[in-house]
């Protein structure tokens, strides 16, 4: 099957309130797709489900052809939680070590994670002293472990300075060059342009599914977040 | 499962350990300084012979149990358990890692507690120090398991902390200690015939009482090993990989 994520009537209810309600889309392989919207919206109950943590009310979602959280899936899809899920009381090496572990990958591949989320000089410094972006690298570094062929990242680049986002976008479409999916949240509008596919996703609806080219035509403006007005301001009028 | 990730997995949390230190040093150290304390509280060889050595017991399954439920709690609430639980990890090998490194840690504890009362306070037992140890690490074990287990009841480290006297207490009140099994009521008999804590005691006991093996401290001690697998079992249960 040519897509990596295949989500059909999709209802999830969370806390007794239903959050999304029947949802369908889908992920091709080798892309990046940016999940966006406001917070709220559903961004991390839907990528909860793609990973197989969330427990579903009803609907389907199947990834790389298997259902979202079968035991097959889980060297294969690596997952970035909002908040840095690492040891605090651990160095980023450790960290790093003990998870290529979990996931059979080498101490070496743990090395070249570190480098890549720009994480070398701090690899010795326990999680507990880093900065907050620095925390985030550090989990996004022990998902890259093992090369899952999905990745799904939720805010990856909250807190990060222009610089490093820049590099982490760069990573992210060399991976997707390399054949891997990958799925980012996002709530930064402007980081919706380095996306191959947008989901926008509001209160619960997909209310666009489309790329970023086709998003800014169909609103006929140039900036994101005005895209992203108008496109609300549609969907509300109708 | 994967003794790769089990190793992996006890190998993390001696690291996470070693980089407490003062968690360390009063893992280490407290029991011995308690053993100290009892022994001059009581200030007779015979007493502290009758109390301190079933107390060698009693010590490692509290303190595994607070520092074991803390530990559990801190990985459920830092998403650190969700990851991992979406990864080929399989529960035993993190339930298996936490009893492999809290036991390790355990047996220094039981190591320097046992060394301490016998060689600096003059501990006097028919049995050998060694079979001692086993017991201490058998309970320390068993501590970690009923750690593991209530952790998933608490949503706080507060509450974590509170489920120490609400479970081990009622155990070490009717453990014999304080006074024998056989002359409780009949209805707390029953009651402290079921409680693991009652047959470390007993087994300690034992060894006090006895220069060879008896059969009395193997089935203690199986059934201490029993409670742990059936608190690891009922643990395996609360670690879901679906949450709503």
């Amino acid at each position: 099957m040519k897509e990596a994520v295949q989500v059909t009537d999709l209802v999830v209810a969370r806390g007794g309130k239903e959050v999304l309600h029947g949802l369908s889309c889908s992920v091709s392989r080798g892309s990046v797709t940016g999940l966006l919207g406001p917070s709220g919206g559903g961004k991390t109950t839907l990528m909860r489900c793609l990973v197989g943590v969330q427990t579903v009310s009803s609907g389907s979602v199947m990834v790389l052809d298997e259902a979202a959280g079968s035991a097959g899936l889980r060297h294969r899809v690596g997952y970035v939680t909002q908040s840095p899920s690492v040891y605090s009381d651990l160095t980023v090496a450790e960290n790093a070590r003990y998870f290529a572990a979990v996931l059979g990958a080498s101490s070496s591949a743990a090395v070249r994670a570190i480098a890549d989320v720009g994480l070398k000089e701090q690899s010795a410094q326990l999680v507990a002293t880093l900065s907050g972006g620095q925390r985030a690298r550090a989990s996004l570094a022990c998902a890259l472990l093992g090369d899952p062929e999905l990745l799904i990242l939720d805010e990856p680049t909250v807190g990060l300075d222009p610089v490093l986002r820049e590099e982490l976008w760069g990573m992210f479409a060399s991976l997707a060059a390399g054949g891997t999916t990958l799925v980012v949240s996002s709530h930064v509008m402007d980081e919706a342009g380095r996306c191959d596919r947008i989901l926008l996703l509001r209160e619960g609806a997909l209310i666009a599914d489309d790329s970023p080219d086709a998003l800014r035509r169909a609103a006929g403006t140039d900036d994101l977040d005005q895209m992203f007005l108008t496109l609300i301001q549609k969907v509300e009028a109708a | 499962m994967s003794p790769t990730i089990t190793w992996a997995t006890a190998k993390r949390v001696l690291t996470q350990l070693s980089h407490d230190h003062r968690t360390v040093a009063l893992l280490v150290l407290v029991p011995s300084l308690l053993m100290v304390l009892l022994r001059f509280v009581f200030d007779d060889d015979a007493a502290f012979d009758a109390i301190g050595l079933p107390l060698l017991g009693v010590f490692p399954l509290v303190i595994m149990f607070l520092v074991t439920s803390v530990a559990m709690l801190r990985e459920r609430t830092s998403g650190t358990l969700e990851r991992l639980l979406t990864t080929p990890m399989h529960k035993l090998d993190l339930l298996l890692g936490y009893g492999i490194a809290f036991a390790l840690a355990a047996a220094l504890q039981a190591a320097v507690a046992t060394g301490t009362a016998y060689l600096l306070l003059g501990l006097d037992t028919q049995g050998s120090w060694g079979w001692v140890v086993v017991v201490a690490v058998a309970n320390a074990v068993l501590g970690m398991a009923l750690g593991l287990l209530i952790s998933a009841f608490a949503r706080s480290e507060f509450q974590a902390v509170q489920f120490m006297p609400a479970v081990v207490l009622p155990q070490f009140l009717t453990c014999g200690l304080l006074i024998s099994r056989d002359q409780m009521a009949g209805w707390l008999e029953a009651i402290s015939n079921v409680l693991p804590m009652s047959y470390a005691v007993e087994g300690l006991q034992e060894i006090g009482a006895n220069s060879s093996l008896t059969s009395t401290l193997v089935r203690d001690l199986g059934v201490v090993l029993g409670a742990t697998v059936i608190a690891l079992g009922l643990g395996a249960l609360t670690l879901r990989r679906r949450s709503g």
